[in-house]
Order: structure tokens, then sequence, then C-alpha cells
């Protein structure tokens, strides 16, 4: 199981659980990326742009997957593949600051430092909730490592190019991410496991201890190559290298900006706490993730320009959540905080716009500032917004289109689109399903008799003598071949499908 | 002796505050002192009862709604509230929660939702529903006035496990100082978690996955299942033994009293099941018991949408802001599920199934709709259906002259997301929509500028 770093998303995740019985058929969504036209111009839209205004009945002219022209008119040549847009509302692609989509495991916990593990090498292109975020207009995440630990895994930005191989994912040029979390999760206040000693830290004050033992160590271990390096630039002789640390190697980039810190934290005394040991060690906290209580201290965080992360309405599921409030993100922003909405569950991302709503009711922000939290300001926090959360000429071409204002809770996603490629498309979505129908009912009807079979394999074996063995197995051998092409014309996908699809078959039959 | 101006300004000052907190009912929590009439005029009243009325007028007293329609007559002494651009709906009804029964989810002793043990049918949420529960002032501030406090319906903070049979299930008003005066109905339904056939579970006691092979796993299905026909079999037999006049003498055995309405078919059971397997399952079983079955949870219901329908079983469907529970389902599976019941006939409510995110319903609510459920089907949905499902339509669910007056005065849609709630009465009272985030938002707003 996926456990992500929140208790109220192990609390989501496992009410999903329930639900599951592990069917491992293929993917029924077509996963073949997308075409990529080198003109498309998406016309008679409302375009939010974020940065400029609403654009009524305009136009966004998209050239080599950026945004070439955006206007009332633009100069579309003939053989633009054209998308109709009329009556809907076209915003930039949703950036989800916060995500645990497309990867294969969160938590390296047995350590309260694991910077040497890294999500980029456990980027899973094959994850469902790829596509259902997508689905939900989100174009780039934030996929970060669980909140186990002091100082957690290193994190990257990824584009959710649906289709593609893992290779493909990261966001280009993105700076990568490191995890910090602060509190209960890191304390283990939550997930003792039976018969397994406390892990240290258990309390805040170990956290704050944990933190700076590890900067001590990571900026000796600076001092340490950058004498290397200077003796040697000077022409030294038999120098020895310092040996390699990977474990520190990610912390150092830390202290040199190279990489971005992004905390999970919820109280208000940690906050200040994790802001004080940045300054003692000279970096800067990137991100605080949750942050619920930041509005206690929005000033503070404002001073530091720190981004702040949070959501929408999540609260009580813990007691560093009990002060929660749904007005935080409002808070902040008015104290100047650049502030944005996440989701760190893969169902909470398919509706951020709407969360982001949320503080309109909330605190009374405008539907600009509310829109910014799920678009420029992610995009700001991940230090990507020379390339995405607005829709600006130059821009890269994420965009997602909407029925309805995307601030309304009947609002649908109608196509999402990454780098100029229409990788969601509701209507397609819908015409396919028949044909997956199909696809998926064929296979199940295999398994089923496949199933059949083995009980049939098995009866004769065990009571028949030895020496019937070999005449039996032949025929059975046939049978399957024989069938495949007279069900099917084209050759079936493999499948992992063993024992779980015997069971469904089984179960279908009760 | 005699007093500086100040001081005396002061003491009036106290004696204001006093005063303003003896009076006004808009700043004081629910009430215990007599109701006041009201009369809310000039509003778009959407009574769900069949019509909607432009510039109509509502009458509430004595906790009830005394008339409605256009152009009324106002009672002497009523307090008029003028709803010129505002909208009455009936109150927000949602029928499954925790509410009062868990406060935060990760602190076991603020978690009273699940009992321990297989067979609870004795023990009754309302006995557990705290009413100074913070989750009651910020849920009724979205437009919840009613909720259906269920226990030992699963979830994490059962540790993982659910009981069989959870116990009694308590409608209740979001208002009051005590659970009396929140009773609507104090056993409402019966939670029964239906077996499920698990051939992968969750061990929280190593915090691992299990397997096992599906023979056994079916074998501690049927286990299960035949278990809890033996419970109604003792019921029935205890409920004969019951009956004036039988002449049976038997020990008290509460559990198998609990159990007595249920097997009379007066008390319905809410079975929580959600494939389609353990839903068929449990439609069998319940029609072979003759019992009375509510389904609760129905991610699968679409599959069974004929037999739900052909049974005549109401169905509690979770959020439909829910992930698919397969890869391979259509990406917007639960969104479009409200529609395809409707269409097919199949009776329904929506329920949040949560405290935290109760007041979540609107949206899930709305989010049906965007996915082709009729607007006033989702309005139903929230108000008179779920009302209806737990017998208490009687009461509340539409604005009908001789219901209470539990409604909601706004500025909008109150399934839309900026939506206001403006007033809010519960039993006829005007209710505060003061509440813990709204306080500590205030609070904080009003920080000084940061010396840093």
């Amino acid at each position: 199981m996926k456990s992500s770093c929140t208790f109220a998303a192990i609390v989501k995740k496992f009410q999903i659980l329930y639900l599951l019985y592990f069917l491992y058929l293929p993917l029924a969504v077509s996963a073949a990326p997308p075409d990529a036209p080198s003109v498309v111009v998406i016309q008679n839209a409302t375009i939010l742009t974020v940065s400029h205004g609403t654009i009524e009945r305009g136009s966004i002219l998209i050239k080599d997957g950026k945004i070439a022209e955006v206007g009332q008119t633009v100069n579309a040549p003939k053989d633009a593949q054209v998308i109709d847009a009329a009556g809907q509302f076209v915003i930039p692609g949703i950036i989800d600051c916060h995500s645990h989509i497309a990867a294969e495991s969160i938590n390296e916990g047995s350590v309260s430092v694991s910077s040497m593990v890294n999500m980029t090498e456990i980027l899973n292109p094959d994850d469902i909730d790829i596509y259902r975020d997508l689905a939900g207009g989100v174009t780039s995440a934030n996929i970060l490592h669980g909140s186990a630990n002091s100082i957690g895994g290193q994190t990257l930005v990824i584009k959710l190019r649906w289709g593609q191989p893992a290779a493909k994912l990261p966001f280009e040029g993105a700076l990568p991410g490191i995890k910090f979390a602060l509190g209960e999760n890191v304390k283990r206040s939550n997930f003792s496991i039976p018969g397994q000693p406390k892990r240290y830290p258990a309390t805040r004050m170990g956290v704050e201890e944990t933190i700076r033992g590890a900067f001590i160590e990571a900026r000796d271990y600076k001092k340490a190559w950058e004498d290397f390096d200077k003796r040697s630039a000077a022409g030294g002789k038999n120098l020895i290298a310092p040996r390699r640390d990977l474990r520190l190697e990610p912390l150092v980039e830390v202290l040199e900006g190279k990489r971005y810190v992004h905390s999970h934290c919820y109280r208000e005394d940690e906050i200040l706490m994790l802001l004080r040991v940045a300054k003692e060690f000279g970096f800067k906290v990137r991100t605080f993730q949750h942050v619920l209580e930041g509005y206690k201290v929005a000033d503070e965080l404002a001073a530091a320009g720190v981004g702040a992360s949070t959501f929408s309405d999540w609260w009580a599921y813990k007691v560093e959540a009990y002060d929660a409030i749904p007005y935080n993100a409002a808070l902040m922003t008015r104290r100047g905080v650049v502030v944005s909405i996440n989701s760190d569950s893969a169902e909470e991302a398919t509706h951020l716009n709407q969360e982001a709503a949320k503080s309109m009711k909330f605190g009374g922000l405008s539907h600009d500032e509310a829109l910014k939290m799920v678009t420029l300001n992610p995009a700001m926090q991940l230090g990507i917004d020379k390339r995405v959360g607005t829709i600006d000429v130059g821009k890269d071409a994420d965009l997602a289109i909407y029925n309805h204002d995307p601030l309304s809770a009947y609002a649908v996603v109608q196509k999402t689109i990454i780098d100029g490629r229409v990788y969601f498309d509701r209507q397609r979505d819908i015409a396919e399903r028949s044909e997956r129908e199909k696809e998926k009912k064929a296979l199940i009807d295999k398994l089923k008799k496949s199933a059949e079979k083995k009980p049939e394999d098995k009866k004769p074996d065990a009571t028949a003598p030895s020496g019937q063995k070999p005449a039996e197995k032949k025929p059975e051998v046939k049978k399957p071949e024989e069938k495949k092409p007279g069900e099917k014309p084209k050759p079936p996908q493999s499948t992992a499908a063993g024992p779980a699809a015997a069971d469904v078959c089984s179960g279908g039959a009760l | 002796m005699k007093h500086t101006p100040t001081h005396a300004r002061l003491l009036y000052l106290l004696c204001f505050i006093n005063f303003l907190y003896l009076l006004g009912p808009a700043n004081a929590a629910p009430q215990s002192q007599p109701p006041t009439a009201y009369a809310i005029t000039h509003a778009k009243i959407f009574t769900l009862a069949g019509n909607t009325i432009e510039d109509g007028t509502l009458i509430i007293r004595d906790g009830k709604i005394a008339a409605v329609g256009a152009g009324l007559d106002i009672p002497s002494g009523a307090q008029v509230i003028d709803a010129k651009g505002l909208q009455v709906y009936p109150g927000i009804f949602d029928s499954i929660t925790q509410m009062g029964l868990r406060e935060i989810g990760a602190v076991s002793a603020t978690v009273d939702s699940t009992e321990t043990g297989n067979y609870n049918p004795d023990v009754v949420a309302a006995t557990a529903v705290s009413p100074s529960s913070e989750h009651i002032p910020v849920t009724r501030a979205a437009g919840i006035t009613e909720v259906l406090a269920v226990p030992g319906s699963g979830g994490f903070d059962s540790g993982g496990s659910s009981n069989v049979i959870g116990g009694q299930a308590s409608a209740i008003h979001m208002a009051g100082w005590a659970i009396e005066e929140m009773l609507i109905k104090k056993s409402a339904a019966m939670v029964l978690n239906w077996p499920e056939i698990e051939t992968q579970t969750f061990d929280f006691a190593t915090f691992s996955r299990k397997e096992k092979p599906y023979s056994d796993a079916k074998q501690e299905y049927d286990k299960q299942v035949n278990e809890i026909a033996d419970w109604l079999e003792r019921a029935r037999h205890y409920a004969q033994a019951m009956e004036k006049g039988s002449g049976a003498k038997y020990d008290r055995d509460l559990k198998l009293e609990a159990l007595a309405p249920v097997v009379r078919g007066e008390l319905p059971l809410l079975v929580f099941a959600d494939r389609s397997r353990e839903i068929r399952n449990a439609v069998e079983f319940c029609d072979k018991q003759r019992l009375r079955m509510i389904l609760a949870g129905g991610s699968e219901a679409y599959k069974v949408k004929d037999l739900l329908r052909s049974k005549n079983i109401p169905v509690i469907l979770r959020p439909s802001l829910s992930l698919p529970p397969d890869e391979d389902d259509p990406y917007d599976r639960m969104l479009s599920q409200p529609a395809e019941l409707a269409a097919a006939g199949v009776k329904f409510a929506l329920a949040s199934f949560d405290n935290s995110f109760a007041r979540r319903l609107g949206q899930n609510a709305a989010n049906a709709v965007a996915y082709g459920l009729p607007y006033e089907e989702a309005l139903k949905a929230v108000t008179i259906y779920p009302a209806r499902i737990f017998g208490i339509d009687d009461q509340v669910g539409t604005l009908e002259q001789g219901k209470l007056a539990n409604l909601l005065v706004t500025n909008g849609d109150p399934l839309e997301l900026t939506t206001d709630v403006k007033y809010l009465f519960i039993r006829g009272q005007l209710t505060s929509m003061d509440n813990r985030h709204l306080r500590l938002y205030e609070k904080y707003s009003k920080r000084p500028k940061s010396a840093r």
C-alpha cells in the first residue's frame, strides 16, 4: 500500500483499501502518449490568464508545445489543429505542490534522516492516479517523499505525461527538492508498531536536534570537499579525496541553494523552529507543507519569504490538526505569504480547482487570488513560474479546459493539455469506454475459462494412474490455443492476473 | 459609594453585555427558553415538496413551520427576517457520520464510535454523542441541520476492525444543550457490516498485508454469515418469548432484546457493503430473513441497480468525490453513479461518511450534478430522501406546514462552494453559526503585526 504522509490521507487510503481487491488487469485507459501536433489553436474560449485578466471569446495559439499567442484573435496558420472551446473556460494547468502519485513507495521510515533516498528512482509511469489527476486538470505535481523522517528523501517535480516512460515524467530544469517533516509523524505519535522500539526523535525537541545534527555534519562534509578542491586546484599531490556520503550530499546542495526544502509541518512553534535552524545554517526553506497553523505566524512566514502549501479544509484527524481552519490560505495571503492549495492525495488532486475556490468563501479572497492558489503560486513555490502557472506567450502550453467557471463545483474538465498535447480528453475517454469494456470482458471470460480448466486438470491427475497423464494433457494444452484466435482477433495483452483474477471469477459466480 | 464616571460606564457596559447575552438569540447558541416566532419574508423558498415560491413567506412558531406560502399575514410578535434576494431551503441531513462520537481521529480517548467485539446490537450512538463536540458548530455552519450518528461503521479510528453488528444509529439535531434536546430518533437503524470475502487483509498488529487462499477467505465469510443468521434466529425466539401472554420464561438478554425490533421488521438494518457481490449476498440474505435493509456505501451499487430497484432497497452512497474501486474503472465512476442510479429508479441519499469532511456534503452533491444527476434530485438526496429512508420525514426534509423548522437561508445555491448560509434554524430556533474555525480566524486576524 502506498501510504502518503498525512494521517488523514492514510485514513482515506484505508477506506479505499477496504474496497480494493487488487485486480491486476491491464490498464484499460489507453496509455499511448498523444500526438504532438506542431501547431494548435484553441478558439472561442473564456481565457483566465491568471497574469493579465480574463479574455472573453479569446484564442490561444500553441507552437511546438509553447504558447505563441494569446488574445482576442491570433494568427493561426491554416494547418493548425483547432480546438473549439466555445462556452468553455481555459486556465493554466493545475500544479499540485504536494503529491504522492506515480511513486512505487513513499516512506523510507527506518531512520530519521533518509536524505540518501530519491523519489526519482522509483517513478511509476503506469500509476493510474496519474491519469485520474490529469482528468482533474493537473499538469504538474511535486512528488514528495513521506513525512516519517525529520529529513526525508529527495523529491522532484513531474509533468503528468500519461503514456510516456518514467524518464519523460520529470519537469525539465526544475530544481530538485528534499522533504523535511516536523511534529507528530516524525515523533511517530500515531504510528507505533507493536513490538518495535520507539525511534528517535520522539519529541519536537529531538526533531530540532536531529536536523541541526545533520546540518553540522553536512557543513563539515562540505568544508572537507572545499578544502580538498582547493588543495587539488593548487596542485597538491597525493591528496586523498573525502569519502562520498550520499546522505550528506543532498544536504550540501541545500546549503548551496541547489535543492529546495519542502517541510511538512503543522504547529506554529515547529514552523518557527525550522526557520531558526535554517537561519543558523544559512539555507532557505522553500515551502512549508500543510502548515495548518501557518495563519498564527503568517507575518514570520512572509518575512522569511517562504511559501506555504496547505489544505483547503482538512482538520481534526490528529491533535496538531485540531487548530486547522479553512481560513488559513486566505489569512496567510492577506499577510503577504505566497500560498498554494495542495492535495496530498490522488483523489483530492482531482478537484483542486474546487478546493482553491473555498478560499473565496473562507476569508473572502478574489476569484483571481483563489485561482492563483493552484496555478501561479505553486509554480512560484517550485521555481517553475517562468515555464508554467499563467497563460502567457513563451510559456509551456500546459492548460486545463472546463465546461464552466473552474471555481465552481459544477465545472468538469474537458481537456488537459501538456506541452501542447491533449493528454486528457473527456469526450474521447467516454467514446472509448465501450471498447474497453469489451476488452475487459474478453479478458475475464478467458480467465474464467482457464480457471474452469484448472480443476479439470487436477482431478484426473489426482485420481488417474500416472501412466495416463501425458495422454490427457496434450489435448488440454491445445484447447486454449484453439480458442484464443476465435475469441479475439488481436493477440491478447499479457496480464499479471493470476490468483487474484481467479478469485474474481469465482466471486462472480457466487 | 461613589463611582467614577469610568467605573459607571464600565458597569453599564457590563450590564448591557449581560442583557445581550440573555436576549440576543443570534449570539447565544441553542437556547432553552421557549421558542420565538419568526417570519422569513420575500424569500425564494425551495420547499422540495413540489413547488418553489418566488416571493414567499415562511412562518415559524413553537419550533415548527406554521405556514409557508406567498403573501402570508405575519403574526404579531414574530421576529421578521427580510430575506429579499435570499433563498430558503430545508436543512441538509447528513445521513452517515460519526458526529459527536469522534473528536480527533488519532486520539483514541476522544473516539467513541466503535465498540470492541463483533456483535454489539445493544449499543446506541446517542449515549455517547458529545453535545459540545467542536464538529457540531463547524458542520452546521455548512447548513447541515441534522445528522445520523452511526456507530461501528468501521474506519481507521476503530483500529481497523469493524464489528459485524455495530449498534444503533441515532438521528440528531445539530444543536442542543443536551442529547435529549438533540434527539430526533434515538434508534433509527441497526448497523450491520456485511462480511467480505477478503483474500488480502491488512493486519494492524504487525502493520503488514496478509494474503490467504480464496477457499479460506470464503470459509471465513460463510462462517460470519452463519453467525449473523444465528443471532437473528435467537433474536426471533427471544422476541416470541417477550410477547405478552407467551408464558415463556427467559433470562433478560440486552443484545437479543435490541435485535427484536430488527427481526420484527420495525427497525431497518443499515448494511455496509461496497462490492456488487457483497451487495447481492446481503440483499438476498435480508430478503430471505424478511428484514428491512438500507444499503450503505454502495461503491458498486450501479452493477446491481435492477436488483436494488426491484427489491426497493434504498442506498446511502459514499461521497461522489472518491476514487473508483478498481484501476480500470472509468475515472469518473463514483461521480457519475448517482445519475445512473437516479435514472434506474433506485432510491438513494448522499452522505459524508465522516465528521471533519461532513461539510463537503453539498460539494459532493454538486459534483454528482456536474456528472448528470438532476439538480433537484441532488437537493433531495441530502434532505427529504434520507429523511424518508430513516423514517423521520414527518419531522424534517421539506418545508411544509407542521414539520420542524430545520432550515437555512442562503445567498445562493446551498450546494455551491462559495455560498454562505445567512441564517440557520434548528427546531425553530435561530442558531448561531459561530464555531471554532471562525473564532480562531477572528482571533488571529487581529494579531498585531509581528515585531520580527
